[in-house]
């Protein structure tokens, strides 16, 4: 095709097509690079899995001194600090979306939106620094024992208080992925048509009723979709978590007690690990780290896709 | 369309070109630990003015990535704070020299604030401590050691390196040399299952841990605790005297470990642990750091890297104090020499 037109005296569509090809190849880059990541991990973490098998993701041992590799704590981790994350950040940032699109007048919306925003323009090393000296020490002179007073017969809040751990690794990631899951609910709740808001409002419901018949129950599916990407988000996060989480690869019933997630060990480990066993051992949680990310975004796209669609048909 | 986007391209391989020509130092490349770092680059910077025609880049990547980048030969040296083990040198097709460049030491950093004057302690109890099996500041061995300190009865919280580290080989090292429960419970590396205490990333994070923490003690490297004036506590050398850690200690370990090694028993290729080492004055949680050099240099490169290496363990060790590094003892520099001089150089 290239060269039939090159021999045309003027060719006007050159620049349109070598457009087009460099997008297509900047496009087709990305999938290749995709594969690639893929390859690479597997290929630097088939002796860890062939070694451990399956007993790999079950077994709670990590001992690089004596190449014995198990993931279970570290998969723990990663879940309950992204989990803590989600309970808080989820309900806090719907309560912002729906601050900003229902109730707040145009000014404040602009402003205390874009202030959100900000937040998830903040450098994770920084979060990492409040969170080692203001947050920790706080969490260990007065929400831990307060806690521990309170609710100290659930197995949760028992434990030395020592600041960092769990719960501050949770904290944290909820303040990082409040930006995300808000901007993403509001989204969903503009793509709400105004006529329903109206219907509901001409039936004399209250603002509450309005936001709850209107607004909430037709966009649960856009929320949850916003929350999993925010979850996608929390598991995947390193540096802050690394500084606040205390890197211990143990499971422990209580919030209090330190953890490790797969994102903080490859970051501690990966430097010094000189061993091939060490270093397939952490491909291998990269490895699990990425499949566990991948599905968790995928759903996330189906679910605002399917809620993006049902309004797009019903308008 | 197109004469623009040919004589753009020209132009931007002719820049190339003539950049490339124009800068024609020769340049060598390293990789490795990143505890002598801020000494290197000193090295590197000050070396470049002595002999102009050579430009070092360093990339500090960590021991672990600096002997996987020798062993691949992606660098023209590599650096390590533990030496290659057996195993490693096995991979390596040429001979591999290993040239100490400087002293690191570990401290034991605390916070108790009610306790004045400084904190004693030796290999068992240190042991017991991160093994989990001292859990009170008051406990009897404590305070048999500190008769004149008032230790009060807290929870001691331990704080360790959560990232691999030549910090914590160094200390894992010792551990195992003072107890045998160390040693076949835990064991030396760079990243250890720990049995008990929090994990900070960095020497500043286990600083951080400590100094956030009542009642905690951990570990970081001595140029760390000295740049941030952090309390030390002094160590029971083999001699039995306490001795604060401080670079004339560091220096006298591995001056005392040539002067007390038996000839027979010193190792010629310099990989040698010195912690737990002889002699009075020694501070005994003290180690080298080394470059890694291939056996084998040809070119203007080669020459020039033995050239450096010279330079590095001679008028180098002067500007270790300033930066609280411990220079090597003069022993050992003489049998350092003799060794750069058996590097072959061809042409």
């Amino acid at each position: 095709m290239f060269s039939k037109k090159k021999k045309q005296p003027k060719d006007v569509h050159f620049g349109d097509r070598l457009f087009a090809t460099s997008m297509r190849t900047v496009a087709l880059g990305v999938v290749l690079f995709l594969v690639l990541i893929t390859v690479f991990l597997w290929g630097t973490a088939k002796p860890a899995f062939q070694k451990f098998g399956f007993g790999f993701i079950t077994s709670t041992a990590w001992d690089p001194v004596q190449h014995n590799y198990g993931a279970l704590p570290v998969i723990f981790g990663t879940i309950v600090s992204s989990l803590i994350a989600i309970l808080i950040a989820a309900p806090l940032s719907v309560g912002i979306a729906l601050f900003l699109n229902e109730l707040a007048n145009k000014k404040i919306a602009t402003v205390a939106g874009f202030l959100v925003q900000m937040l998830a323009a903040i450098p994770s090393v920084v979060y990492g620094l409040w969170g080692i000296f203001v947050l920790a020490p706080w969490l260990r002179t007065t929400v831990e024992p307060m806690l521990a007073k309170t609710l100290g017969f659930l197995p949760l809040f028992q434990g030395p208080p020592y600041g960092v751990g769990m719960l501050a690794a949770g904290i944290i990631l909820a303040i990082m992925i409040t930006p995300t899951v808000s901007s993403i609910s509001r989204e969903v709740f503009k793509a709400i048509p105004r006529s329903q808001r109206e219907a509901a409002l001409a039936l004399g419901a209250t603002s509450w009723e309005t936001m709850s018949i209107a607004v909430l129950k037709s966009s649960k599916t856009g929320i949850m979709g916003a929350i999993i990407l925010g979850l996608g988000r929390a598991l995947g996060e390193t540096m802050a978590v690394t500084m606040v989480i205390g890197n211990r690869a143990e499971i422990s019933a209580s919030l209090f007690a330190p953890g490790q997630t797969m994102a903080s060990v490859i970051a501690n480990e990966y430097a010094e690990a000189v061993s091939d066993e060490h270093l397939s051992a952490l491909a291998a949680i990269g490895l699990t780290l990425f499949a566990v990310t991948f599905v968790i975004n995928s759903l996330a796209r189906v679910f605002v896709w399917r809620v993006t669609k049902a309004q797009g048909t019903s308008r | 369309m197109r004469r623009f986007l040919i004589t753009f391209l020209t132009l931007i391989f002719t820049a190339v070109m003539f950049a490339s020509t124009a800068f024609a130092a020769t340049e060598i490349t390293g990789a490795g630990a990143t505890f002598p770092y801020p000494l290197y680059s000193k090295w590197f910077s000050e070396y470049q003015k002595v002999n102009k025609e050579v430009q070092i880049n360093y990339q500090s990547i960590g021991s672990g990535g600096g002997i996987r980048q020798f062993l691949e030969k992606t660098v023209d040296f590599g650096a390590s704070d533990a030496p290659m083990t057996d195993e490693q040198l096995k991979k390596s097709p040429v001979t591999v020299h290993h040239i100490p460049t400087t002293l690191g030491a570990v401290v034991l950093t605390y916070n108790l604030v009610e306790v004045k004057g400084d904190l004693k302690l030796d290999g068992e109890i240190i042991a017991d401590i991160f093994l989990g099996k001292i859990t009170k500041w008051n406990d009897p061995r404590l305070v048999k050691l500190n008769p004149t300190l008032k230790l009060p009865d807290q929870a001691l919280m331990v704080a360790h390196r959560s990232d691999g580290s030549g910090t914590t080989n160094i200390f894992a090292d010792y551990l195992a040399k003072v107890s045998p429960t160390w040693k076949e419970k835990v064991g030396v590396g760079t990243a250890l299952n720990w049995p008990v205490g929090l994990g900070g990333k960095g020497n500043e994070g286990v600083a951080g841990l400590v100094k956030q923490t009542p009642g905690s003690i951990g570990y970081v490297e001595l140029i760390y605790a000295a740049s941030n004036k952090l309390p030390v506590a002094s160590v029971k050398n083999r001699a039995g005297v306490f001795v604060k850690p401080e670079t004339k200690a560091v220096t006298a370990a591995a001056a005392n470990f040539l002067k007390k090694t038996p000839k027979k028993d010193f190792p010629e290729d310099f990989r040698m642990s010195i912690t737990d080492a002889e002699g009075k004055d020694s501070y005994p949680i003290s180690s080298f750091t080394y470059l890694l050099v291939y056996g084998k240099q040809n070119g203007i490169k080669g020459s020039n890297l033995v050239k450096f290496l010279n330079w590095a363990i001679y008028d180098g060790q002067k500007l270790s104090a300033a930066l609280e590094y411990a220079p090597l003892p003069k022993e050992l520099v003489t049998k350092i020499d003799a060794k750069i001089k058996k590097i072959e150089v061809t042409k």
